[in-house]
């Protein structure tokens, strides 16, 4: 007869070869459709680049070098890539302001919608997610429609007399701003409003009780305490914002090159398959360097106050 | 029991209180006046609903009054925020804040207050000393127990020195035997600190051993205000003679009205003498109370007789439940003594035996 010992294990091993079981396809979907392709993504950033694109079998570590470097045709001698810096720049700016801009329109809708009561709030939780519905593409030339020079803001500023001439936003860097706040303000709003609602209102009035004004309550006791929806809401508007392609390509006008369009010319018109690659890696590191940064910074911030 | 009329520390006014609109309006509180005497320890005492956390809440600032006035030393402050006004509260979730620690908790009040960081120091070391929670200073507040939260949500609150502490339900979260000691613990702050404390309780029994004075409140009214032996001995309606302790109703006819006594004669047609509230002028019939412990079980004499429905034991005494020959219920209570029962059986016939100045006659 087995011992209850015996049996026990026995359960657990169970336990775990169904749990096993359980996430294989998840797992599998993972491996082939995310870490597989990261891989060969990798692997192919160190080969030499093919005449009519593809790759060439052979170890190569120029197109590392051309990520921030530059090799003069005449003596090959090595200069920053001032272009390459430029643009990485201009996205992590992009992307950096695009969360600012989320963050400050979408802390007070999530405060607004955690303070209604509970059928409203799920009213509002819905409406937050419409613009879920429609494509990413759509939903930008929508924006394009309504900033254009014959477009509705234009139109109605010129019908009151307002404004005598249309106002240029369409492709400049507000126009993008405008573009990119819109699309990534429901990935900002929903985390925040999560941790808002489970805060604890009875813990405002202590604020209050304590002579807190309206600012140190939102600033001492709130903010702390949403702090994770926050970090949750800028990583998931700071990671799309800074590969953002049709954005940039539809409301800037593709003037000025964004990261994702470096990329793409390089699978492209460039024929570079390893630059694309390892700019594609490139921004992958940066992401995550910046992300631990950010998420160590916010953890350490908090023991502080408290 | 310090009944001597102070300086008034809170005075309400005619104060009333409506939530919703239209059809779905509710009255929490109808029209409410009450004085609060500086250092006083003041209970509003009553059931869930009865509008006493309404009233505290107005006070505290969280709701303002539909109509009337709240005085703070003779200064309107219905309409101040609560960051303005000298008042702090002790929760009934003790509402202590997560992110910070014991001693940060205790601080934040003198914090917002802008005091500078030394004196802050001293008065949380000072705070943490008197609720003697020296060693825990560091702790996140979900790291202590129950017991203790509510010591740092007291300290928290007294740490700015209020001119008034509020006290909402504060107890009603810990076990008897803790609850026993924190009404020690409170009565010792209150004493120490001078402060004036409004304690808000549906714990009559908390209410008698630890107030000054007492509000009764029902429905949105304050039907009583007085100490604790007023109160209980005096209660005025029938509500607050229900409600504190346990209590005897009789129907009497009502004669020789005059200076605060009459005389009534009880179904079984014995005549008591019974004090009578205070302004009231009772009609020919009228409800008169007996506590079970200021009546006496004999075996046959007194002004009431009956017979012994049930006995129930109690440990420090026992209760005699008769069946009075008028058909009305008694309970007598009966202390008791290590070496002898209680010298009844069920189904006894006995008397009851009213003592002078027992009785008293309730406004209807």
């Amino acid at each position: 007869m087995a011992s209850a010992e015996e049996v026990a294990r026995e359960a657990e091993r169970r336990d775990i070869r169904t749990r096993w079981l359980l996430s294989a396809p998840a797992l599998l979907v993972i491996f082939f459709a995310a870490t597989g392709p990261l891989l060969i993504v990798l692997v192919y950033s160190f080969l030499t680049p093919g005449p009519y694109g593809d790759v060439k079998w052979q170890f190569s570590p120029e197109a590392w070098i051309s990520v921030f470097m530059e090799r003069d045709i005449f003596d090959d001698t090595l200069s920053l890539a001032a272009a390459h810096v430029t643009i990485f720049w201009r996205s992590i700016k992009l992307a950096i302001i695009t969360t600012i801009a989320t963050l400050a329109l979408g802390f007070p809708t999530a405060y607004f919608m955690a303070t209604r009561s509970e059928k409203t709030r799920d009213l509002w939780l819905f409406l937050i997610t419409i613009p879920f519905w429609t494509n990413l593409l759509i939903r930008t030339f929508a924006v394009l429609q309504i900033i254009r020079n014959e477009g509705l803001i234009n139109t109605v500023l010129l019908k009151l007399g307002i404004i005598s001439a249309p106002i240029q936003i369409l492709f400049t860097d507000t126009a993008i701003l405008i573009g990119m706040a819109y699309v990534y303000l429901p990935l900002m709003v929903l985390p925040i409003y999560a941790s808002m609602e489970k805060l604890d209102f009875r813990l405002v009035e202590a604020g209050y009780d304590l002579y807190a004004t309206r600012f140190q309550v939102l600033r001492r006791i709130i903010f702390p305490l949403v702090k994770p929806g926050v970090i949750a809401g800028s990583i998931l508007v700071f990671i799309p914002a800074l590969g953002a392609y049709v954005t940039p390509i539809v409301l800037g006008g593709g003037k000025n090159m964004m990261l994702s369009n470096l990329i793409e010319l390089q699978f492209g018109q460039g024929r570079n398959w390893p630059l694309g690659s390892a700019l594609s890696i490139a921004v992958m590191v940066i992401v995550m360097v910046a992300l631990l940064a950010y998420v160590r910074n916010a953890g350490r911030s908090e023991v502080r106050h408290g | 029991m310090p009944d001597k009329p102070g300086r008034n520390a809170i005075e309400v006014k005619n104060v009333r209180k409506i939530f919703g609109t239209g059809e779905a309006q509710v009255a929490a509180l109808d029209t409410v006046s009450v004085s609060i005497r500086e250092n006083e320890f003041f209970t509003l005492l009553g059931p869930s609903g009865c509008g006493k956390t309404t009233l505290l809440r107005l006070i505290a600032g969280f709701d303002f009054p539909s109509a009337g006035e709240i005085l703070l030393h003779g200064q309107d402050i219905a309409s101040l925020p609560p960051f303005k006004r000298p008042v702090n509260t002790v929760f009934q979730s003790y509402a202590l804040f997560p992110h910070m620690t014991v001693a940060e908790n205790i601080g934040f009040g003198l914090e917002m207050l802008g005091k500078p960081k030394a004196e802050i120091k001293a008065r949380v070391a000072e705070m943490l000393k008197l609720v003697k929670m020296e060693a825990l200073s560091g702790r996140r507040t979900s790291q202590i127990s129950g017991g203790q939260q509510q010591r740092v949500a007291l300290a928290r609150a007294l740490a700015p020195q209020p001119k008034v502490l509020l006290l909402d339900e504060p107890l009603s979260a810990l076990d008897y035997k803790l609850r026993k000691e924190m009404q020690i613990e409170l009565k010792r702050l209150q004493h120490e600190t001078g402060i004036t404390f409004i304690f808000v309780t549906h714990d009559q029994e908390e209410a008698l051993t630890m107030s000054d004075r007492i509000a009764v409140m029902s429905s949105g009214k304050i039907l009583q205000v007085g100490t604790p032996w007023d109160i209980y001995d005096k209660p005025a309606e029938r509500f607050v003679a229900d409600f504190i302790g346990e209590t005897n109703f009789l129907t009497a006819a009502i004669a020789n009205i005059g200076n605060g006594k009459v005389r009534a004669t009880l179904k079984s047609g014995a005549t008591i003498d019974a004090t009578v509230a205070e302004g009231f002028q009772p009609k020919d019939n009228a409800t008169v109370v007996v506590r079970p412990e200021h009546a006496k079980l004999t075996n046959g004499k007194g002004e009431l007789s009956g017979a012994v429905e049930n006995i129930v034991y109690f440990g420090t005494d026992t209760h005699i439940h008769v069946r009075l020959d008028s058909g009305e219920a008694f309970t007598v209570r009966q202390q008791n003594t290590r070496s002898a029962g209680c010298g009844f059986e069920r189904g006894d016939t006995v008397g009851i035996s009213i003592g002078n100045d027992a009785a008293q006659v309730l406004r209807d």
